[in-house]
């Protein structure tokens, strides 16, 4: 009903890139060796689903060379077949315009292929130096050598640039350094084929300019980079080529120098089939949600995770907050929630300050959350169906009698009224192990649970996540149905179909900040790209 | 197949693989020490009152059997609440030894009647729980380590205040039996005392034992305590998402713990069975036990009554092996083997599990294969027809 399927929208970008770069013929024989690597043709399928299909990733020797991706584009996917973690059904790798085979990463790591994780992999309480060598310890009869190895790491920062302490521990120095200590591992084992994952996600500005001359230095000294990022403005700035994924699928290689950042980002998101949720025009209240301020710390590293944030959300409509993974969407919904305490700011719900609120008492007052991990947060896998339809309410006189004992019977009617209502198959009903239902079921019984509730605000935190078309139509009825009520929702969402579709207003949230609000009626998926790639900024003013 | 993914029947199977296993390495250990009595040692130990030739005396140590498995089923309650809520409180040693120290001081030191020695037992024991709920909560220290720390704390507190009130020819305290604590004894049962040969142990310690055992199994599956409990046991971020007070709950029910555990103290020592030996260098194990009796009980509290009496039954029975044979120590040595073996209860279950799952996908399989066959060659005459 509210989902007519078929609007078609293309791009130009699709197909003429992809004709434009043909990857397989494209260098030819006398430029065999112009390559340091060379991913060709490679496909892996996984059960349901084509991760790669048909990608071809040209390194060149000296380049920087950018992959750029949305989540689930098939970045990860395909860096693990480089690394021999998943060996492909089709395609072959080259290096130096030798056939290779790579079956496990000590393969890979013979290759002197490198790679800094965004995480870092690092032991927190050895220094500098003992973790450059860890794996590779120089010794004599199982006495360690460090003198040498002293000298080497040594001569390496120099070299490139890399300043480090070797006697520093890890814990101790800042996130940046601590970047530069896995560079040097990767320079101290010779390695040649470099790859950075997401590197700048956690750096601050100054550290991401630092960065970024770091890797021009070592092009300039022959390496070959290969960096993994969907920040248009720091591709733009360092990589010589850049290759984008989309859904799986190989779209085209580019010159950045020949590109604009508009370019990049509609071969990024550029979607052939979408999706529409047809809904009436909102009828806007008054305020339900207010956020002034709020600044949430992160959990992986020591700058905040959420800058400053403020916005409103009325009653009546549906707000989206969209952005790239990672950007503070968590840990503001960790606030917002009361999972996590904020460092400043304040919180007010229907005119109520709820800042230092516990959890409870924002349930009770009408904030319903659909959380982003189901397994972590949503459920308790191991309860029944029905005491998972109870979270939120097992307290309620309906079903604890005053003695604190629970009414069953009170229970297993609601749940099974639930599950009609909402559609929620399992294998036994109410007393099916959560654990056991499949995933899209599993959502469907959290999103049961916090739309019948009854709130005032529902936060809903990537609520279709993993979810097939029809489950995803299904909620997004049940977010627009909530709205029409004449609630509040906020939408947080990582699916730009879903950010163009869903709500009223887009409120773009880039490295912890708002940095736009759009109006989806009036904004493009290249332009919403743009924000959310940190490439264009707006102030943003409210109240 | 159904039958064996009940998991109560699961539980159940697992359970008796350990017995048999412990036993058989048991015996396995006795015939390396002494292959001569390996087997009448290990029928004696499995024999443990039937050991004795007359029926009034076998009932009468199967009484003395029953007196000691009302404190371990205690602690085992202690393990296994602590355990729904995701805490494993090895601490359980050391909240049974205050307890000891509570209700002996109370009975011989202060001269109180059994009602009171019981509560301080309980009491202790409680606020030695709260000790590790509070660092647990506040200080985020591991209930482990903190449990491991106060159990030795609780047993020199307990040395020290019990050696005021001791023989003074020996490092045993009174007896209970004599003027100042006959009022701790706790009531006994009259006739069932007379069915059991007299044993004057038996006391209202062993059915008040089984009736919290049911009511544990009451709060933890019919309460909303129990429900919040579990919840926070099996997923304790989805029980903080849903507002459920984790850190009062950690907290509460390392109370509760503590409390149970207290109460078996005062079940075993205000029988007037034993003396406490104010030289003692270590915890009595019933803490210990009680953990590989909720493991062997299928981390259930009905089940715990029955793992509890058997391992019980097995320790008493080690008492009987020969010491011409083997040395003093076997009987501790055998009983610990097979209690040992009991912890592997999960890992049975698992194995069990992985059965299973891999018999039904073949059978799955085989059935797939069976209904495709027929399909192909459905498939492949139409083809031919084709041609």
């Amino acid at each position: 009903m509210a989902k007519g399927c078929g609007e078609a929208r293309f791009y130009r970008y699709g197909s003429a890139c992809s004709a434009a770069h043909d990857p397989a013929t494209e260098g030819g024989i006398n430029l065999a060796n112009e390559y340091a690597i060379e991913m060709l043709n490679i496909t892996k399928k996984f059960p349901g689903i084509i991760a790669n299909d048909n990608i071809t990733l040209q390194l060149k020797k000296g380049e920087i060379h950018a992959l750029l991706g949305e989540n689930g584009a098939g970045k990860s996917t395909l860096m693990s077949v480089l690394f021999g973690l998943y060996q492909p059904e089709e395609g072959i790798i080259k290096k130096d315009g030798k056939v290779v085979s790579i079956k496990n990463p000590n393969d890979a790591n013979e290759l002197g292929i490198g790679m800094v994780h965004q995480h870092f992999k690092l032991v927190e309480c050895f220094s500098v130096l003992d973790n450059i060598i860890l794996g590779v310890e120089p010794n004599k009869l199982g006495f360690l050598q460090k003198t040498e190895a002293r000298k080497k790491v040594l001569a390496l920062s120099e070299r490139y640039g890399l300043q480090v302490d070797p006697d520093a521990i890890i814990e101790d120095i800042t996130v940046g350094m601590q970047q530069r200590t896995e560079i040097l591992k990767m320079l101290y084992r010779d390695n040649e084929i470099l790859i950075f994952d997401e590197p700048t996600a956690v750096l601050t500005p100054q550290e991401i300019t630092e960065l970024m001359q770091i890797m021009r230095n070592l092009a300039k000294e022959g390496k070959s980079i290969l960096f993994i990022s969907h920040k248009l403005n720091e591709i733009m700035e360092v990589a010589d080529r850049c290759s984008v994924l989309r859904k799986g699928k190989y779209i085209g290689t580019v010159e950045t120098a020949n590109t604009t950042m508009e370019e990049l980002s509609a071969m990024m998101v550029g979607r052939n089939v979408n999706f529409h949720v047809e809904k009436a025009e909102p009828h806007v209240g008054d305020t339900v949600l207010q956020v002034r301020n709020v600044t949430v710390a992160s959990k992986v590293h020591k700058n905040n995770a959420v800058k400053n944030v403020s916005f409103d959300v009325r009653a009546g409509e549906i707000v989206c907050i969209a952005g790239i993974d990672g950007n503070g969407q968590t840990e503001f919904v960790h606030g917002l929630t009361g999972l996590e305490p904020l460092v400043s700011g304040s919180i007010e719900m229907m005119g109520k300050d709820i800042t230092k609120m516990p959890i409870r008492k924002r349930s009770i007052m009408g904030m319903s959350h659909i959380p982003e991990d189901r397994h972590k947060h949503g459920l308790v896998l191991d309860y029944s169906l029905e005491y998972n339809l109870v979270l939120q309410r097992y307290f309620e006189p309906e079903f604890t009698s005053r003695a604190g004992f629970l009414k069953r019977k009170n229970i297993r009617r609601y749940a099974d009224k639930l599950i009609d209502q909402y559609d929620i198959r399992s294998g036994q009903g109410a007393v099916t192990m959560a654990r056991s239902m499949s995933g899209g079921n599993q959502q469907k019984a959290i999103v049961a649970r916090e739309m019948d509730k009854d709130p005032e605000l529902l936060v809903a935190v990537q609520p279709t996540r993993g979810l097939d078309v029809g489950a995803i139509e299904y909620i997004h009825k049940q977010l627009v149905a909530k709205r029409d009520a004449g609630k509040a929702v906020l939408l947080v969402s990582l699916e730009l179909d879903e950010v163009m579709d869903v709500p009223d207003r887009i409120l773009v949230m880039y490295e912890g900040e708002i940095v736009g609000e759009l109006d989806p009626k009036n904004t493009t998926e290249e332009e919403l790209g743009l924000y959310m790639a940190g490439a264009k900024r707006d102030e943003v003013k409210v109240g | 197949m159904k039958f064996f993914k009940n998991k109560a029947v699961q539980s159940l199977i697992a359970s008796l693989v350990c017995i048999v296993l412990g036993v058989l390495i048991g015996y396995i250990v006795l015939l390396l020490i002494n292959p001569d009595g390996a087997g009448k040692a290990m029928i004696t130990l499995l024999k443990n009152f039937f050991y004795y030739p007359t029926a009034e005396m076998r009932r009468e140590y199967f009484g003395s059997t029953l007196v000691k498995t009302a404190p371990l089923l205690m602690c085992s309650l202690s393990v296994l609440f602590a355990y729904k809520t995701g805490l494993f409180n090895i601490g359980a040693a050391g909240q049974y030894c205050i307890g000891v120290c509570a209700c002996l001081y109370c009975a011989l030191g202060l001269g109180w009647s059994w009602p009171l020695c019981l509560l301080a037992a309980v009491i202790c024991g409680a606020f030695f729980g709260m000790l590790v709920g509070l660092l647990k909560s506040y200080c985020n220290v591991n209930e482990v380590i903190s449990g491991i720390m106060l159990n030795w704390i609780a047993l020199y507190i307990t040395n020290s205040v019990l050696s005021t009130v001791k023989e003074p020819t020996s490092p045993y305290t009174y007896k209970l039996q004599g003027a100042r604590g006959k009022a701790a004894l706790l009531p006994r049962l009259g006739k069932i005392n007379e069915f059991f040969n007299g044993n004057k142990y038996i006391t209202i310690a062993v059915p008040i034992a089984i009736i919290i055992a049911v009511l544990v199994w009451v709060v933890l599956e019919k309460t909303k305590f129990g429900y919040e409990l579990k919840a926070t046991g099996f997923n304790k971020n989805a029980a903080k998402y849903c507002g459920m007070a984790e850190k009062r709950n950690a907290i509460l029910t390392l109370v509760i713990a503590g409390a149970l555990a207290g109460l078996g103290a005062s079940f075993y020592y205000q029988s007037g069975i034993q003396q406490w030996e104010c030289t003692a260098t270590s915890v009595p194990g019933m803490g210990f036990n009680g953990i590989a009796a909720t493991f062997l009980g299928g981390l259930n509290p009905i089940g715990t009554i029955f793992s509890s009496y058997f391992l019980q039954h097995i320790t008493d029975g080690g008492t009987h092996i020969d010491t011409m044979k083997y040395s003093a120590q076997i009987s501790d040595l055998i009983s610990s083997v097979i209690i040992y073996l009991c912890g592997f209860v999960l890992f049975i279950k698992h194995v069990l599990n992985n059965m299973i799952t891999k018999s039904e996908e073949k059978a799955a399989a085989q059935l797939k294969a069976a209904e495709e066959k027929p399909a192909a060659t459905a498939a492949d005459n139409v083809k031919g027809g084709e041609q």
